[in-house]
């Protein structure tokens, strides 16, 4: 590590006004050793468990291996993928978790900036509220779509009597989680009721940091309050916006937990996400081979959109 | 909860204003908590009202979900409940009310440890691993910095399904599959990634020259990373752990493919809580509750912190 030699103790930063002082110690480790010994360990870590399993799907992604038999692995070239994208079933799983993906961000959007521009009008006991609004996003998205499919029972759940009071339809008419057209809408909205917490508070951030003065001067020229927040609010507060759109994308497209529990991919392939697919595949089905190209096709398309993604916010945070 | 004191003296909004906002704001924290408020009411329901047709709303509460949470319990004939010697115990009492004799405690208990030391183990691990290296990158020009910090970000950004199968295989193959320590050293993996980036930031904050004066007092690198630094960094490192306690707490699907029993925690078991004939909600919504009790203290007690830590430090207050 050749590169090791560029190490400086501390090089001026935000906080030192003045170049730091140079100081010779007469005991202890080089500065050197210590930000080896100091950041090794995580590195070390990350590879072993992260990197080294990345490495090896890929490579399992071009064999025809099944895990549960003792086979070696057996090269197939690009058969996997061929297999995966000429595959019907699988564009129909892409497809649903593009509709699962594209409202649950829609309606978190709508719901989260909402909710951000009506708590900072900072009514009496808005702190308070606002974490009560929070307490969803923390809880276990396993247990939570468990928990759901209690409350979505047609008949001893309390959802579709909520829904029947409003509406007046008979409780029992409709099932949310058993029903092909209605199905893919309730993990739509279980995972919006989960996570749109998380838009909002990021979205109020971005109204907090807005300076006053601006709208002091707004209101100097007399803009109006629409005006303001189409020329102001809504401009100051997107690339916040943007920031949890990325999270929140991210996190939508390798959902499995909370659709797992909730409909687990029922009725029929309804709501089938494609990290549902991967798991049956490679642990039901034991195709390792074919789960693995499945995995690799996943964490490309996650990753070269968030790095499309990340460049165009970089954009929108410069204008 | 006071008000803040106005900011903006121009775009003050006008007193029906802010009480219509308040009001829908209310109205949707309500009705956003009625499923939580809705099992915690189960978990204190009994079998027969869990299951009533219409939903209740008000019942006589009952502590059979816990109970049958906790116990074995086998089904007897009422004849043969009568003659038995009186039950010893409230519990025992509970389930000789529903002709049941409790056989033993059920697996409940060890899913609950097993949560607790994974989660705990991996927090601190992640959370000693974290804040040395995000003290390396905070402090020091590291070759690639940049570049290493985006890779750690990166691995986070990896559906965990997907590294699921190699992991599986290599668990196998390290005699990991199934063990605690196995499950610590993955969540630790997960988490040091978010803990890097957080710390990282809470330590950019401490002013430089504080650890300078140290020096040149004559400690050591690491004398004054100790005892200068880290006091200073108590509040993010409690707030980086609780964190990573979450996580580990809440996780999932690593747990459900990587573990069949020794190490499985709370959450791939409590859909597995069954009772005759069908989940035995009561007793679901207890191990529900029990479980997700924590949680809300760490919520209130992170707020501060919240939106740090579900950012990867990106905004900051």
């Amino acid at each position: 590590m050749s590169g090791m030699d560029t190490i400086t103790p501390l090089a001026p930063g935000t906080s030192t006004r003045s170049p730091p002082p140079r100081v010779r110690r007469i005991s202890g480790l080089s500065d050197r050793a210590v930000v080896w010994l100091f950041i090794a360990p995580t590195m070390f870590l990350l590879l072993a468990i992260n990197i080294f399993p990345l490495i090896w799907a890929i490579r399992l992604s071009f064999t025809g291996f099944m895990a549960n038999l003792p086979r070696p692995l057996g090269f197939i070239g690009i058969d996997n993928y061929v297999d995966i994208l000429t595959d019907e079933d699988i564009w129909t799983n892409f497809q649903v978790t593009a509709h699962f993906v594209f409202w649950t961000i829609v309606l978190q959007v709508l719901i989260g900036l909402a909710l951000a521009l009506l708590i900072n009008q900072k009514f009496r006991g808005h702190s308070f509220w606002t974490t009560v609004i929070l307490l969803p996003m923390m809880l276990s998205p396993a247990v939570v779509g468990n928990f759901w499919t209690l409350l979505l029972q047609p008949q001893i759940g309390p959802f579709n009597y909520f829904i029947g009071f409003f509406t007046g339809a008979a409780p029992s008419s409709f099932t949310m989680i058993g029903s092909v057209s209605l199905a893919p809408w309730t993990i739509v909205m279980v995972n919006t009721w989960m996570w749109t917490p998380y838009v909002m508070l990021i979205c109020l951030a971005g109204l907090r940091s807005i300076p006053e003065y601006i709208y002091e001067a707004a209101e100097v020229d007399r803009a109006s309050s629409l005006r303001q927040f189409w020329s102001i609010t809504l401009p100051m507060v997107t690339p916040f916006l943007m920031l949890a759109v990325l999270f929140q994308a991210i996190q939508s497209f390798e959902m499995f937990d909370l659709v797992n529990l909730l409909t687990s991919g029922g009725p029929g392939s309804t709501t089938e996400l494609v990290s549902i697919t991967l798991k049956r595949a490679a642990f039901e089905k034991w195709q390792t081979g074919y789960a693995s190209a499945l995995a690799v096709i996943l964490f490309v398309t996650v990753f070269g959109a968030a790095n499309i993604y990340v460049k165009l916010l970089n954009k929108v945070k410069q204008q | 909860m006071s008000d803040a004191p106005s900011h903006r003296p121009f775009s003050e909004p006008a007193p029906i204003l802010r009480w219509l906002a308040g009001v829908i704001v209310v109205t949707y924290a309500l009705v956003s908590v009625l499923p939580i408020a809705w099992i915690g009411m189960t978990a204190f329901k009994s079998q027969s009202d869990a299951i009533a047709y219409p939903p209740k709303v008000f019942f006589t509460p009952t502590l059979e979900g816990f109970v049958d949470l906790f116990t074995v319990q086998t089904h007897q004939p009422h004849d043969f409940i009568v003659k038995l010697p009186p039950p010893t115990s409230w519990y025992e009492k509970l389930a000789r009310d529903h002709d049941k004799v409790i056989a033993g405690p059920s697996r409940v208990i060890e899913r609950f440890v097993n949560s607790i030391i994974i989660g705990f183990g991996s927090t601190l691990l992640a959370t000693f691993l974290g804040t040395l290296a995000a003290y390396g990158f905070s402090r020091f020009k590291v070759p690639l910095a940049d570049d290493l910090m985006f890779f750690i970000l990166s691995t986070r950004m990896m559906p965990p399904i997907a590294v699921a199968v190699p992991i599986y295989m290599m668990y196998r193959y390290l005699n990991l599959y199934d063990t605690r320590i196995g499950m610590i050293l993955l969540y630790t993996a997960v988490n040091v990634s978010l803990a890097v980036w957080l710390l990282k930031g809470f330590i950019d904050e401490i002013p430089r020259e504080y650890e300078e004066a140290a020096l040149i007092d004559g400690y050591t690198r690491l004398q004054a990373f100790r005892k200068v630094v880290l006091p200073q960094a108590v509040t993010g490192i409690a707030a980086t752990a609780i964190f990573c306690l979450i996580f580990s707490w809440n996780e999932y699907a690593f747990n459900l493919l990587l573990t069949n029993s020794e190490a499985q925690t709370m959450p791939p078991f409590i859909p597995f809580i069954i009772g005759e004939g069908g989940q035995n909600w009561p007793a679901v919504a207890a191990g529900t509750t029990l479980f997700l009790a924590p949680i809300f203290v760490f919520t209130i007690a992170l707020r501060k912190h919240l939106l740090r830590g579900i950012t990867f430090g990106a905004v900051r207050k």
